[in-house]
């Protein structure tokens, strides 16, 4: 029993404690006096906050759209390969899955920044809608949040491709049903609960990424986890229960995109046992 | 048959192309002489390297990254192995609470971490803010979850309860049944759990950045520092960060196979 202690008190001190505490602050009203909802209010009607929120919604959705629908083609091709060259495929999407935060968005500014290769390149073949591609806006952010969102996906989608038997396959083939037929009425259905709580991982990770962001635009561009951490530790004063109430909402977002994910897998594993 | 293999065989090069392409182009910058007026580079070098290597402040950095890891994850082992040992053995009717408590730090990013963290230890009773304490302290909570995971299923293929159960029969004390039985049984288990904590840590920006960014340089602190100043140096660093993150991740592998090979056995 003893030796139990010292992990409910590390436990109790780091991450008990400090969730506790910001939620409480949450409910707190500017400078810690009073209680009442008036940071949720603030967060909730006042424009800034709003276009943070709205602005880390459709860059996660976007991104995760995008990296998903690459990521169901892939994963499927990887099962349709050698094992050896599965373990290497997967391992190589393992290798990859690493790269995110701050290299990554170093990386993309040596590609696609305004002296970029692949800037450079695209204009001297006189693609210029391509060279005025900016990393640094909406759609830039996009297509850096897709890299690390690929190889993530296609790790978490792989093993949903093994719920689809062999024989399924030759018996709807020897009844007839064309390739078409047999993913739209078989295969998609079997995978479906995997691809939505791998979509809702995907779109946790990328609603909570916050290094990548602010290595490529620093507390430039209005994304909610750039907004908290400004509002914690930035250049102006600290607000830490207006910051505790944006946490609270992007948790309660994280959270709910999980409980989406556990369900779902429920369902997968009821349909695979 | 055969159009299919081609069309898989494309795609999946696509996509790989596509992933390493900012790999390849970072390397290539680091041993780069120049690189802005041409599509490859106009000359090879490998002095960015050299200057690194050099650079004490880098060396610092490393330093003290290695030191915050290594001191969190020594915390995590030393507490982790013994509670996991001790719930699923002796105490299974908690073992949802401690799921419960060790996988919560999945689903809070970072940032929402930090907001709680800096309140709670700026004033107060205990102020930690600044100090490397506090950092330790969000390290230890965020890597619950690879410890849990790589101990406990350790635990359940060597049917810990079970080789307990026949230990102290045959009259070993609780403390030799751990460190005679389990723990060997395990070590591969914890080793695992050890070296993936190390790679999440390694390349940890958000907490310390927020926590510690001001006092205390980090590895990816000086990384995102550096970055405004030279690219060439930055893609050495960024090239030196992940030829130790691969190399990590090759032996956790490997690792991870013969285990789960005995395991199978």
């Amino acid at each position: 029993m003893l030796s139990l202690l010292p992990f409910a008190f590390l436990v109790l001190c780091f991450e008990l404690l400090p969730l506790l505490v910001m939620v409480l602050e949450s409910f707190r009203g500017d400078g810690g006096v009073g209680w009442g909802l008036e940071q949720y209010t603030k967060a909730l009607t006042s424009k800034y906050y709003l276009q943070g929120l709205s602005n880390s919604f459709f860059i996660s959705l976007c991104a995760s759209a995008v990296g998903i629908v690459v990521a169901l083609f892939a994963a499927y091709s990887i099962t349709r390969f050698s094992q050896r060259m599965r373990d290497f495929l997967l391992m190589l999407s393992n290798m990859t899955s690493n790269f995110s935060g701050v290299p990554l968005a170093f990386a993309y500014i040596i590609i696609l920044g305004s002296n970029g290769l692949f800037t450079l390149l695209f204009k001297q073949l006189g693609w210029t809608t391509l060279a005025s591609i900016d990393l640094f806006s909406w759609f830039g952010l996009v297509c850096v949040y897709v890299y690390f969102q690929i190889p993530l996906a296609i790790l978490l989608l792989y093993p949903t491709y093994y719920g689809i038997h062999q024989q399924w396959r030759e018996s709807a083939a020897l009844l007839g049903a064309s390739t078409v037929q047999f993913w739209r009425y078989i295969g998609l259905p079997v995978i479906l609960p995997g691809v939505v709580g791998t979509f809702s991982i995907l779109f946790a990770n990328a609603m909570g990424a916050y290094a990548t962001a602010y290595a490529l635009v620093g507390g430039n561009y209005n994304l909610i986890a750039i907004r908290i951490g400004s509002l914690v530790a930035g250049d102006v004063a600290a607000r830490p229960e207006l910051a505790g109430a944006l946490a609270v909402i992007l948790a309660i977002t994280m959270v709910t995109a999980m409980l989406i994910n556990e369900w779902m897998m429920r369902r997968v594993r009821r349909e695979l046992g | 048959m055969k159009p299919n293999k081609v069309f898989h065989a494309s795609l999946i090069t696509i996509v790989m192309i596509y992933l390493f392409i900012p790999l390849v182009a970072t390397f290539l910058y680091s041993i780069s002489t120049d690189w802005y007026r041409t599509i490859l580079p106009e000359g090879y070098t490998l002095s960015w390297y050299k200057e690194l290597f050099t650079d004490p402040r880098f060396l610092d950095a490393m330093q003290r990254t290695l030191f915050v890891c290594f001191l969190a994850i020594c915390i995590s082992v030393t507490v982790m192995v013994p509670t996991i040992f001790i719930v699923t053995v002796y105490f299974s009717r908690w073992e949802r609470t401690l799921q419960g408590l060790v996988m919560l730090p999945y689903a809070i990013p970072g940032v929402v971490a930090a907001v709680g963290l800096i309140k709670l230890y700026s004033s107060g009773p205990i102020v930690l803010s600044g100090s490397i304490w506090i950092l330790i302290g969000a390290y230890f909570v965020i890597v619950l979850p690879y410890m849990y995971q790589g101990i406990r299923n350790s635990m359940r293929t060597i049917d810990a309860i079970k080789l307990v159960e026949a230990a102290e029969l045959l009259g070993a004390s609780r403390m030799q049944a751990f460190w005679k039985v389990i723990f060997p049984n395990i070590l591969t288990g914890i080793i695992v759990s050890t070296l993936l904590s190390f790679s999440t840590l390694f390349g940890e920006f958000v907490l310390a950045n927020l926590l510690v960014g001001g006092h205390y340089e980090t590895m990816q602190i000086y990384l995102i520092r550096r970055m405004s100043e030279s690219g060439h140096l930055t893609s050495a660093i960024v090239v030196t960060y992940f030829i130790l993150l691969f190399a990590l991740s090759g032996i956790v592998m490997r690792l991870g196979k013969s285990s789960s090979k005995e395991g199978s056995r």
